[in-house]
């Protein structure tokens, strides 16, 4: 008997959950301070902003809202790796990659809020709006590689799944296209432990998600996702590395899922309340906060300035999504097609008068 | 000018298309050097490379997801569904994503795509290959679903369809790839999308019918000629959106109407075409409206094939 290939799948933490530096290799970013404080309070406004979301949904002032508490890691970590250029294809909860490409606040609440045009974002035009259908985003993500790499661009695509939907066909049918077209693509699995109310051990036996992006014929690690430096680092590297024309990563990233699946869930049905205790120890923000100070480049005086900017910030962002016309009636037909087929502008003429008369 | 097939037609659009616009790219499942399973690809890898003729993998969802973000980004993809029987896998993003794209970024991202399938009955093909399932889509607001009927109208429309700033499903009926020949001119002039054709004009009865089934349908005229009934013929050739204003005033000079299709009846095209009919052109007509159409049967293996498929 003979081996014909093997495999191992590397985990990656640099930063601790106490936040101290951990193994030998010191990423570029744990050293550029500067770098370190504009992501934590991106990190800090996500969640500042998340729960103002949840707040609004609880008194009626949003539809459902998909949070990103514990998120913050993964998501920063990935839209602070990116360049502008390079596309990205969420799922519905990556607020913090996308406040890092441009995405505005009020967008995200417009939204969530029934209107269409949050998804007409101030990120960069090329960036796919959220994808609810689970894992279809991830071959959007690929065939926008394979049109850069037709045309000779150097971008790359970033697409992110979560644990529930690495079980899905159109995910592992991504990981092949990536591997049978060597795209510069990087699929990010975020593994936050919970499909709404099924966990990770009940999607799959396997060791490892990272390993099906093997399976592939795909380079796939696994980081700490609560771990900034983690993220953002072999993000950064697989970004660089499908730049080369070496073709497509995936990286497993660990997190937590802190809050309910949306708002309109309540996951205290199913999840041990110790669990959740538990998992706060890991969670990304209060290590990286940790790390600064140990370094004596955050204090009390900026964190408590921090949060007052960011409530002022979200006030701002709510009063801007709720100042929002409601949108005309017209627009349900007006983007259906570049040209309005004949029968739709009739609707569209009915659907007008119809509003009109109240 | 060359005579060629409908099949040879399609192939034709293609090649103009991948030379006169380096956006457009043709993928799909044995489209390279084989030149797809009936042909329609024929030598376009060997004339434009394997970078703008290209074979995937096998994984139809992935086909659909990869053509709706290079579409998204610019390029003017144009995907083959080998059969229409394997395009259920596909529905998901044709009708989540392509159909969708536009209106939800409100225009910011669009899907200038294009999915071509064979489709329908009529060649003793194995099982799932040969149904007529275009109901489905022309169900989907945002998407247009054309079917061409002869050679020249494959060329212009699927040429119209590959410069359309909106997602069309091109279905292209198998059984009539070679079936007749027809002079078509390779000049890139594109046929218009959203209309009927007038194929034949008549007096006292309107058929109506697209894809394969306009074959047995002008047939059918030419009998009724005979009989002393002029009939006029219309090929729908755009079935979603359906241009009802070519039909409703065709009926109005004829009084009556048979449309003909070979799917199946239940919830289909010629169900949205009749209720037109009985809606706004009931003063126009001294008959009911008839429709000819496939049984609501699975459709049979070709043993029973002729007792359904109307040929």
């Amino acid at each position: 008997m003979a081996t014909v290939a093997s495999f191992n799948v590397e985990y990656i933490q640099y930063l601790s959950p106490t936040g101290e530096l951990v193994g030998d290799k010191i990423p570029a970013i744990a050293k550029d301070y500067e770098q370190i404080k504009s992501l934590y309070e991106i990190m800090v406004m996500t969640r500042v902003f998340d729960a103002k979301a949840i707040s609004l949904q609880r008194t009626g002032k949003l539809g459902t809202y998909a949070s990103s508490l514990g998120h913050e890691a993964v998501h920063v970590g990935i839209g602070s790796a990116m360049k502008y250029e390079d596309v990205f294809a969420p799922m519905y909860r990556e607020y913090g990659v996308q406040f890092c490409r441009g995405v505005k606040m009020s967008e995200v609440l417009l939204y969530w809020g029934g209107d269409e045009r949050g998804s007409n974002f101030s990120g960069p035009p090329h960036d796919f709006p959220w994808c609810v259908p689970i894992a279809t985003q991830n071959t959007h993500a690929a065939g926008a590689a394979l049109s850069f790499k037709l045309r000779k661009e150097p971008r790359c695509a970033v697409t992110v799944i979560g644990d529930g939907g690495s079980s899905k066909g159109d995910f592992l049918e991504a990981i092949n296209a990536a591997s049978a077209f060597t795209l510069p693509l990087v699929m990010v699995i975020v593994n936050n432990g919970w499909a709404i109310s099924v966990p990770r051990k009940k999607q799959s036996s396997g060791q490892t998600l990272a390993q099906k992006g093997i399976a592939g014929g795909l380079p796939s690690i696994q980081v700490d996702g609560n771990d900034l430096f983690a993220v953002h680092n072999e993000v950064k590297v697989a970004l660089q590395r499908a730049r080369d024309g070496k073709g497509a990563t995936v990286i497993e990233a660990i997190t937590y899922r802190l809050s309910d699946h949306t708002t309109a869930d309540d996951a205290s049905r199913y999840r041990p309340d110790e669990e959740v205790e538990n998992a706060k120890k890991f969670e990304p923000i209060l290590r990286l906060r940790q790390y600064l100070m140990n370094n004596n480049q955050w204090s009390v005086q900026q964190e408590n300035k921090l949060m007052e900017d960011c409530a002022r910030k979200v006030e701002a962002a709510v009063k801007e999504y709720q100042n929002a016309p409601k949108p005309p009636v017209t627009d349900m037909f007006d983007y259906m097609f570049a040209k309005l087929p004949h029968d739709l502008a009739a609707q569209r003429k009915f659907a007008k008068e119809l509003d009109n008369n109240g | 000018m060359a005579n060629i097939t409908l099949v040879e037609a399609v192939s034709l659009a293609l090649a103009y298309e991948l030379e006169n616009d380096k956006d457009v790219v043709v993928l799909g499942e044995d489209v390279g050097i084989n030149g797809g399973v009936f042909r329609a690809t024929a030598g376009l890898a060997q004339k434009f490379g394997e970078d703008r003729v290209i074979d995937t993998p096998l994984a139809e969802a992935m086909i659909a997801g990869l053509t709706i973000g290079m579409a998204t980004q610019g390029m003017r993809p144009v995907a083959e569904a080998q059969f229409m029987g394997f395009i259920y896998p596909m529905i998901e993003q044709i009708v989540c994503h392509a159909a969708r794209f536009r209106n939800r970024t409100r225009g910011r991202l669009t899907c200038p795509l294009v999915i071509r399938a064979p489709f329908g009955g009529g060649i003793h093909a194995p099982e799932h290959h040969s149904e007529s399932v275009e109901a489905i889509f022309a169900h989907i607001p945002g998407i247009r679903v054309v079917i061409p009927s002869s050679p020249s109208r494959a060329y212009g429309l699927l040429l119209a369809a590959i410069r359309d700033p909106d997602p069309v499903l091109f279905l292209e009926p198998k059984r009539i790839y070679r079936v007749n020949k027809e002079e078509v001119i390779d000049d890139g002039e594109e046929l218009p999308l959203d209309m009927c054709f007038e194929l034949r004009e008549g007096t006292d009865i309107t058929l109506v019918s697209w894809g394969s089934m306009v074959k047995e349908t002008l047939e059918a005229a030419d009998k009724l000629a005979q009989q002393g009934i002029s009939a006029e013929v219309i090929d729908v050739a755009t079935v979603s959106p359906i241009d009802m204003d070519t039909i409703l005033e065709s009926v109005k000079k004829t009084g009556r109407c048979v449309i003909i299709q070979e799917a199946a009846k239940h919830c289909s095209v010629i169900s949205e075409i009749a209720a037109n009919l009985a809606e706004d052109g009931l003063y126009s007509l001294m008959a009911p409206v008839k429709r000819v159409t496939g049984y609501d049967v699975i459709m049979p293996l070709f043993k029973l094939e002729k007792n359904t498929c109307l040929q």
